[in-house]
């Protein structure tokens, strides 16, 4: 992936097995959230090709790569703040759902069937989380949220995709040390209950010690070390990135 | 958090949730809006009743309403406001839930009010059905919404609204060249607009607008009707897959798309369901008025319609409807100088109110303002007595002893209308400058200047006022209520 000129990506080869967890790790500005976008088609790649589940979904609309089963979270935060946590959670249930505007008017019989699915699942997904999102919450607005909250919702609703694959986009980041903790806890439990592969962004390495199955350092969007996170947390090369050169030698 | 041992823990009355823990901190905003006693219960009640007993009460409102008076006037201010609200409902599903600002908005209410003339006249002889035309009206104003989303979809905020704008101009120049445009022949009759519309007509019985020479009500219940339709339906829309879709589009695009939400298609859909409820809207206006001109559907409307959406809240149905309401009474009032001078001084006081709530200072503006007017009036009258022996603008005296309180000179010299006026906008700007005491010794005067101004000057040019006035009543409730009447909340704290 190039912007212009400036190569953020370049030439990663890539591979996630399914039912696997993968971290990606890598300082600011090493392409790990470009990587993200790439696969859920907010950028084309300018060369190479991005295969899920045997087919490439490369250049394929954004809504269209969510519907075969790819969901992901944003580092930023971009949920719909004005609408209530529920809501949150069941509008992302629209690429698997069909009631149509007119069936909407009418209220037929498949669309309150539907409605009724709908919302059983966005509070499935919600229960999910223990009571931290349960009863009162459901029916306040997603901003009264605290920034905790607000990540545990940015997760439920990717799940509410029903997707194969979630990309979590650092996860922990502003959370204390309990929390996590919790969410450390909750990636492997969302693999073991909800069956999903998951890809990982993170820079805390309790996180990433704690959760993957195999781990993948980016720097300046090339790919400088894989394997498990003892191998990649002591490779030379990682740590050059991350403190600068001269510092793996020092050590 | 939950066993914290501190004293002072528990909420009130020891049984509730103890502080610092989550519900007891996410509901206190709650807790705040509930007030004691039989008003608070009240309060209560109002809050929570459901969204089809505002609806009731608003529909039952207008149907008693030609009961209640059965002056040809108010039901057709009536029929005007449902009109109106029937726009903001259209409205309110491109700005409140797609988000998409839309300034070519009354342009499909023209488009629907021609087609409904043009398909529907002696114009070129052809006279469909109303049963029929009504449908196939709504379907056209579907299109045109789709045709002009399609170039529009890529866009947001500023460049859509400005294509959108170039689409309304696009439809006034069609419409008023449209007597003889690239050699069509004369289609819409140019500015002397299209004549002799069918009325509506049901099963061979056509509606009569009048009866017994008043504004006869099957318009006004035809209308109501269809209103109440449109409502549920798109209530019904809103609470559905595809309005929580709209919503997601209007909070975050890019979000949506990304949680499987096609975002182009949901503004095409947005943009479409607009466009034909303001159609739909524009079939009953032709219909009324047997005739339609190009100018009907231009700029002043536009801002009508917006001002209406953004006071009631943006987003909320009910909001919008009773945003319309609110502004068409308050434009139709201020017509007759009478109304316009209570609504001007009701305004003045709840503005005052609004600002200092039932206080000391409350009172000492009130008493300064009065005796400052009297004192002036006083002044003029031993100067001059020409200074106050005029009439207001309507021909009536001053009532009663505020004769003896503003001035209005027989003769009012040419320099005192720009100055007093420019002077009042200048003092009011100058009001939110200072501060604390200052302030409330400045208020005064600035008030008696207010009331010399709308003697004087506003209340003899009742057009532009009705303008002037709605711009500070939307200007002072942006203030107050940024989100509208009925807006939620919308803050974006972390």
């Amino acid at each position: 992936m190039a912007f212009g000129g400036l190569k953020c990506v370049d030439e990663l080869d890539l591979h996630v097995d399914e039912g696997e967890i993968v971290s990606v790790i890598g300082p600011n500005g090493a392409g790990k959230t470009t990587l993200f976008n790439l696969v859920t088609g907010v950028y084309e790649p300018t060369t190479g090709d991005i295969v899920f589940a045997g087919e490439s979904i490369k250049g394929l609309e954004p809504h269209k790569i969510a519907r075969r089963g790819i969901a992901r979270t944003f580092q930023t935060l971009r949920l719909f703040l004005n609408m209530s946590v529920r809501e949150n959670v069941m509008a992302a249930a629209y690429g698997h759902t069909k009631a149509g505007v007119f069936r909407s008017m009418f209220r037929t019989p498949g669309q309150r069937r539907e409605e009724k699915e709908i919302r059983e699942l966005a509070e499935r997904r919600l229960a999910f989380f223990g009571d931290r999102l349960m009863g009162y919450r459901w029916d306040q607005p997603a901003y009264s949220l605290s920034y905790a909250n607000r990540r545990r919702l940015e997760i439920a609703r990717a799940t509410a995709t029903n997707p194969r694959m979630l990309l979590l986009d650092e996860p922990a980041a502003g959370m204390n040390p309990k929390e996590t903790q919790e969410i450390t806890e909750l990636i492997g439990t969302l693999r073991s209950e909800g069956g999903y592969t998951i890809l990982v962004i993170e820079h805390d390495m309790h996180v990433v010690a704690g959760v993957s199955d195999r781990v993948i350092a980016l720097d300046h969007g090339v790919k400088i070390a894989e394997g498990s996170f003892e191998e990649v947390a002591t490779n030379p090369r990682v740590v050059e990135a991350y403190l600068g050169t001269g510092a793996a030698e020092r050590k | 958090m939950a066993d914290d041992p501190r004293p002072g823990a528990e909420g009130p009355g020891g049984s509730g949730p103890a502080i610092g823990k989550d519900e007891w901190v996410a509901r206190s905003g709650e807790r705040r809006l509930h007030r004691e006693g039989v008003l608070g219960t009240i309060e209560e009640r109002v809050r929570t009743l459901p969204w089809w007993a505002w609806l009731t009460a608003i529909a039952a409102g207008f149907a008693v309403l030609p009961v209640a008076d059965s002056s040809g006037y108010v039901r057709r201010v009536a029929f005007d406001t449902l009109l109106y609200m029937l726009l903001a409902l259209g409205l309110n599903i491109v700005v409140g839930w797609g988000g998409l600002l839309d300034l070519g908005y009354v342009a499909f209410y023209g488009v629907g009010a021609y087609t409904y003339a043009i398909l529907g006249s002696d114009k070129f002889g052809i006279h469909i059905p109303t049963i029929a035309l009504i449908p196939l009206v709504v379907v056209i104003g579907a299109i045109a919404g789709f045709l002009v989303g399609l170039p529009s979809r890529r866009l947001v905020g500023d460049y859509l609204a400005i294509v959108t704008l170039f689409f309304l101009q696009i439809f006034l120049t069609l419409s008023i060249n449209g007597d003889d445009l690239f050699g069509l022949g004369n289609i819409t009759g140019g500015a002397n607009g299209i004549l002799r519309v069918d009325p509506l007509s049901f099963f061979g019985h056509s509606l009569p607008v009048q009866h017994e020479g008043i504004f006869a009500v099957s318009y006004l219940y035809v209308v109501l009707g269809i209103f109440v339709v449109v409502y549920v339906a798109l209530r019904l829309v809103n609470e559905s897959r595809t309005g929580r879709a709209w919503r997601s589009l209007r909070e975050d695009p890019l979000a949506a798309e990304v949680m499987g939400m096609p975002v182009n298609w949901l503004k095409l859909m947005s943009f479409s369901f607009g466009a034909a409820v303001a159609a739909l809207t524009g079939t009953f206006f032709a219909a009324l008025n047997a005739s339609v001109f190009p100018l009907t559907f231009s700029f002043p409307l536009l801002i009508t319609v917006y001002t209406m959406v953004i006071l009631g809240g943006s987003g909320n149905q009910f909001g919008v409807a009773i945003g319309a309401i609110l502004v068409s009474v308050v434009l139709e009032l201020l017509r007759d100088p009478g109304n316009a001078r209570v609504l001007f001084y009701v305004g003045v006081v709840l503005g005052l109110l609004a600002a200092l709530r039932i206080s000391r200072r409350l009172g000492i503006v009130l008493a300064a303002t009065v005796a400052l007017g009297f004192a002036v009036h006083a002044v003029a009258r031993a100067i001059d007595s020409s200074w106050v022996a005029g009439q207001t603008a309507d021909g009536r005296v001053v009532p009663g002893w505020a004769s003896h309180w503003v001035i209005v000179p027989s003769h009012l010299a040419d320099w005192i209308s720009p100055v007093s006026y420019v002077g009042l906008v200048a003092s009011v700007l100058a009001l939110t400058l200072v501060r604390g005491w200052w302030r409330l010794v400045c208020v005064p005067p600035v008030l008696y200047l207010a009331a010399f101004v709308w003697e004087n000057v506003m209340l003899a040019k009742p057009e532009p006022t009705r303008y002037i006035v709605l711009g500070v009543l939307l200007i002072s409730l942006m203030i107050v209520r940024p989100n509208g009447l009925f807006g939620e909340k919308r803050v974006e704290i972390i």
